[in-house]
């Protein structure tokens, strides 16, 4: 029995293979986050059903086991962000998945992570808010993804993708980095980004095809045979004591912030462009704001626009370097969100009124047209 | 190049996957493309609808309020969708099921195809969107007939296997008919 069964899984596998091997498939982004995770190497998942992200939880469900590894339909989100913490403490590459107001819910658990030096991947497809809201697609989640969201002094690392490419690409990173850091990664992306399908190749399995063994971790939790037992907590009752956990977190965000900082920039000078191109408006934005941004930018460059674009990729770290930087070589900047203006804070903080920042952001599920933005470029220049 | 294209119907009027047909052709083609669905409760009966965008750039939005086409498979979508189209684009409605009398746009390009008695002509009323999606190609070639075809054993599943070569013969009955109908070719939208 237990051959028919391999035999099964190997065939499945085989399938799942086939489909994908260098070759461009159409998918949801939702979908193709769940398939690049399996590939990095996450063995568990656990998640109750939000739209829209839900098929993430069918994928995983269906796919998951078939490489050894767990599936659990949560009663709740707090459940599944618990039991990610409870599959992490055993060195297992665990990740959640959920949209806005299910990530509300898990803010506790991802404090807890945090504080026990955890890792663990958390995805939050964001709809519109606050409250309920609606279903469709926001990134007005990002003070909770970048200032905390739970208690305490701690910082996840932010991703923010924008296509489904990079969504997969940054799957494989947010792994990587949770487990280098031993801290929550979060991957931030609209709900548009999240159904959406479009062209993706995956990258291979993490440790070859079908891999299911755990990395090397010699914090896990995996039974004190031949060895002293070992503690993972985030409670430490002596004030000084904890002070001392603490100052080790801000070591470890002050390293972060100082090796992990990823971000893209399109006609900036000391790019490509000369003195004479020089952007006199610089746009930032993230996500699914910056793919329209990106085509709007584009668009006015080819109308003469002296215009140029900074997409972060990790929303924490912040590219507050590159953005001061960029400030000495512009007039002003221009900042694009899917939300009411949550990031413009940032970049405030990286330009300290050397040159005005200016924002323009759509609300409630509103995603503009390249036109929009456009227009917004054209009044500034 | 850049063209995008609404589609919109009664749920089970394979809204959806003649718009996944569209992609993946387009995707084969080597081109840039976005297909983004109604989710949510919408899937749950009433409307289905989704959009295509194609291009040989990055493609900024996925999302278009007012689109170069629309493939409109029944009244509720004639009525809501065609007010959307932009001037100069085009309009391929399902006659048999949104009649055309309700048309009101005289700015933009139209094509009535009688898709569900093409359909039902070939074998099934079930390709019928199939009949909208040909007539679209031919009208516009966003893609080409043959990438259409070279796609169809992608999205349809195991279970409706059947329908492959019905599906072919639609796509290609839609562009014959688009091509007799209107005396058109490649528009170029």
């Amino acid at each position: 029995m237990g051959k028919v069964l391999d035999l099964v899984r190997c065939f499945d596998r085989m399938r799942l293979v086939m489909i994908a091997v260098g070759e461009k498939v159409l998918m949801r982004g939702c979908e193709a986050m769940a398939e690049a995770a399996i590939r990095a190497g996450c063995r568990f998942y656990a998640g109750y059903p939000i739209t829209p992200q839900s098929e993430l939880a069918e994928y995983m469900a269906r796919e998951l086991p078939k490489y050894g590894g767990v599936f659990i339909q949560s009663e709740s989100e707090i459940a599944a962000i618990n039991m990610v913490l409870g599959a992490s403490v055993t060195g297992t590459r665990a990740m959640t998945s959920s949209s806005s107001p299910g990530i509300s819910l898990k803010q506790e658990g991802i404090s807890y992570l945090a504080g026990c030096e955890l890792p663990a991947v958390i995805a939050n497809f964001g709809r519109g808010g606050p409250g309920l809201g609606n279903i469709a697609p926001s990134d007005a989640d990002y003070f909770q993804a970048t200032k905390g969201g739970g208690h305490g002094d701690y910082r996840n690392i932010v991703l923010a993708p924008y296509s489904v490419q990079e969504t997969v690409e940054l799957t494989h990173l947010a792994f990587d980095l949770a487990d280098r850091y031993r801290n929550p990664v979060l991957i931030l992306c609209s709900g548009l980004i999240a159904q959406m399908m479009e062209p993706v190749e995956f990258m291979p399995f993490k440790g070859g095809e079908g891999h299911s063994q755990k990395e090397e971790k010699p914090w896990a939790l995996t039974g004190a045979r031949g060895r002293p037992s070992m503690v993972i907590k985030s409670l430490y009752l002596q004030d000084v004591e904890l002070e001392g956990h603490d100052l080790k977190l801000q070591e470890k965000y002050r390293e972060i912030r100082e090796k992990e900082v990823r971000v893209e920039a399109q006609h900036l000078e000391g790019g490509r462009a000369t003195p004479e191109e020089r952007a006199k408006l610089v746009v930032v934005a993230f996500g699914t704001a910056a793919r329209v941004a990106a085509s709007a930018v584009e668009e006015a460059r080819e109308g003469g626009l002296p215009v140029g674009l900074i997409r972060p990729i990790t929303l924490f770290p912040f590219p507050r370097d590159f953005i001061r930087k960029a400030a000495e070589g512009t007039d002003r900047f221009l900042v694009l969100e899917l939300s009411g203006g949550q990031m413009v804070e940032d970049v405030e903080l990286a330009v300290r009124g050397r040159v005005p920042v200016e924002f323009y952001g759509r609300m409630g599920g509103v995603v503009p047209s390249p036109e929009e933005y456009l227009a917004e470029i054209r009044k500034r220049l | 190049m850049y063209t995008d294209l609404m589609v919109s119907g009664f749920g089970g009027q394979g809204v959806l996957i003649a718009g996944r047909l569209l992609s993946y052709a387009a995707m084969r083609e080597d081109k840039h493309v976005t297909f983004f669905p109604a989710y949510g409760p919408i899937m749950r009966g009433g409307e289905a609808h989704c959009t295509v965008v194609i291009s040989t750039r990055l493609i900024g939005s996925p999302v278009v309020r007012n689109p170069l086409a629309a493939i409109v498979m029944n009244l509720p979508s004639l009525l809501s969708l065609e007010p959307r189209v932009k001037p100069g684009g085009l309009l391929i409605a399902n006659v048999d099921l949104a009649d055309r009398s309700h048309s009101r746009r005289e700015d933009i390009k139209k094509i009535f195809v009688p898709a569900n008695t093409i359909a039902e002509g070939i074998g099934s009323g079930r390709v019928a969107s199939m009949v909208a999606l040909g007539a679209y190609i031919e009208a516009t070639r966003a893609v080409t007939l043959q990438s259409a075809i070279s796609c169809l054993d992608k999205i349809i599943t195991e279970k409706h296997r059947e329908f492959l070569h019905l599906d072919e013969e639609a796509l290609k009955q839609g562009a014959l008919f688009s091509r007799q109908g209107t005396g058109a070719r490649g528009q170029g939208l």
